[in-house]
């Protein structure tokens, strides 16, 4: 029985793995149909760590200011604390199963930590070094 | 102290109460504190003693993203049209949302306000918010002023494992099951919470 579970969970996790990635192709080949391309994630790496001046809070932030520096680990909102769960898909097999939900928080999180939005190209990048995590 | 003069000192304390309740006495501290008394006064409607918990998919999903999906009886209806309206700048963030999202949300949130609600906790904040002000948050009502008042900012701004007072469940571990009981506050990295 416990190796009927374990098995269950493994396909499962693997399934919604697989789910992420072809919601993360969709939206690569979105961006592709807008210009943008080809994807490099060491350069989506860079844009990740790289910090801006965030005007209301005073402070220099980047993306890791709430994701935490591990992305296989959660992180904490800078603001309220709250606890958000591990961005990396090989921990948190939710992640990225929602374009939707992707294209919502990119929209916010740019604005506020870089001061204007993602262009098509940073986008494919982020979500290129974010997939192989 | 020893027993027979504690109780000696509570009795005397009681009648004391007792004379200042009579009196119609109200300092600045009670003021918000008939609640319990209040209980039952008003008969037919069955006063409970949490809050009611987030019911609503659509809000929970939406609304608990940054912070803990704050119960719609915390704030009076006008508060939450307000908040639901300027979610672009919303406390230095953007929560903005898609208009059939939004308004859902806000329906929700309407129906269930603090003037719908007939739990003490509603009524005593729906008590010490003026008519005339809409608060945007749950943490400048007079009663939650009130509530946390002795609660020194090394422990929640300068704790890093709270931050802001906004962080309800923080300390209040059943929150999100509506309940905010005072004994049940442990309030992390300096333990339960006695008074
Ligand atoms: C102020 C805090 C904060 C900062 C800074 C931040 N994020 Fe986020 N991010 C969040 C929250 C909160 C969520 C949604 C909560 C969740 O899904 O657990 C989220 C979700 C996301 C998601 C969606 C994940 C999914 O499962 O679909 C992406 C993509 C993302 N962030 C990218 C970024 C990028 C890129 C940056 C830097 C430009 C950034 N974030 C900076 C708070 C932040
Ligand atoms: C992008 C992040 C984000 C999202 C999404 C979000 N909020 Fe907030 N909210 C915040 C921040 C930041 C604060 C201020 C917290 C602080 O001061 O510590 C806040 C504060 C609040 C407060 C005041 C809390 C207090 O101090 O009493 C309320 C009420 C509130 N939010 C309601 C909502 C509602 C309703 C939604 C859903 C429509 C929502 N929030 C979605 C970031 C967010
Ligand atoms: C830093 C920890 C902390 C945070 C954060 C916090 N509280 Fe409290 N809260 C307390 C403590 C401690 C008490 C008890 C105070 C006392 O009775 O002296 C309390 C009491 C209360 C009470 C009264 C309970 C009763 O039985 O009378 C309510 C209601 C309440 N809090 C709601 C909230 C809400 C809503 C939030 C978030 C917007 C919040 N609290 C955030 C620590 C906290």
């Amino acid at each position: 029985m416990k190796r009927y579970m374990l098995a269950v969970t493994v396909l499962l996790s693997a399934q919604a793995a697989v789910a992420s990635e072809a919601v993360i192709q969709g939206q690569l080949e979105q961006y592709r149909s807008q210009g943008a391309g080809p994807f490099n994630a060491a350069n989506g790496e860079a844009m990740w760590q790289k910090q801006h001046m965030q005007e209301k809070l005073g402070k220099e932030v980047n993306c890791a200011s709430c994701h935490g520096a591990n992305l296989k680990e959660a992180g904490s909102h800078i603001k309220t604390g709250k606890r958000i769960e591990a961005l990396a898909p090989s921990v948190n097999p939710e992640r990225f199963g929602d374009a939707e939900k992707i294209e919502k928080w990119f929209g916010r999180n740019c604005t506020w930590t870089w001061g204007r939005e993602c262009t098509a190209q940073e986008k494919g990048d982020i979500l290129t070094f974010l997939k192989a995590q | 102290m020893n027993r027979k003069k504690f109780m000696g000192v509570m009795l005397l304390a009681g009648c004391v109460t007792v004379a200042m309740a009579t009196l119609g006495w109200s300092g600045e501290d009670e003021r918000w504190e008939h609640e319990r008394g209040e209980r039952g006064e008003h008969g037919v409607l069955p006063v409970t003693s949490g809050v009611e918990p987030v019911m609503n998919k659509t809000y929970k999903a939406e609304c608990s993203a940054c912070h803990f999906a704050y119960p719609a009886g915390l704030l009076p209806e006008r508060s939450w049209v307000k908040i639901m309206n300027n979610l672009d700048d919303h406390f230095g963030d953007n929560a903005s949302l898609n208009k059939e999202t939004r308004e859902t949300i806000e329906n929700y949130l309407r129906g269930h306000a603090a003037d719908h609600i007939p739990n003490r906790f509603s009524r005593s904040i729906l008590r010490s918010v003026d008519e005339n002000q809409t608060p945007m948050r749950i943490t400048e009502t007079g009663y939650f002023v009130h509530k946390h008042r002795e609660i020194p900012a090394r422990m929640v701004a300068d704790n890093p494992q709270v931050k802001s007072f906004s962080n309800c469940l923080a300390c209040h571990s059943s929150a999100t099951h509506g309940s905010f009981d005072e004994h049940g506050v442990r309030i992390p990295g300096f333990g339960r919470w006695e008074d």
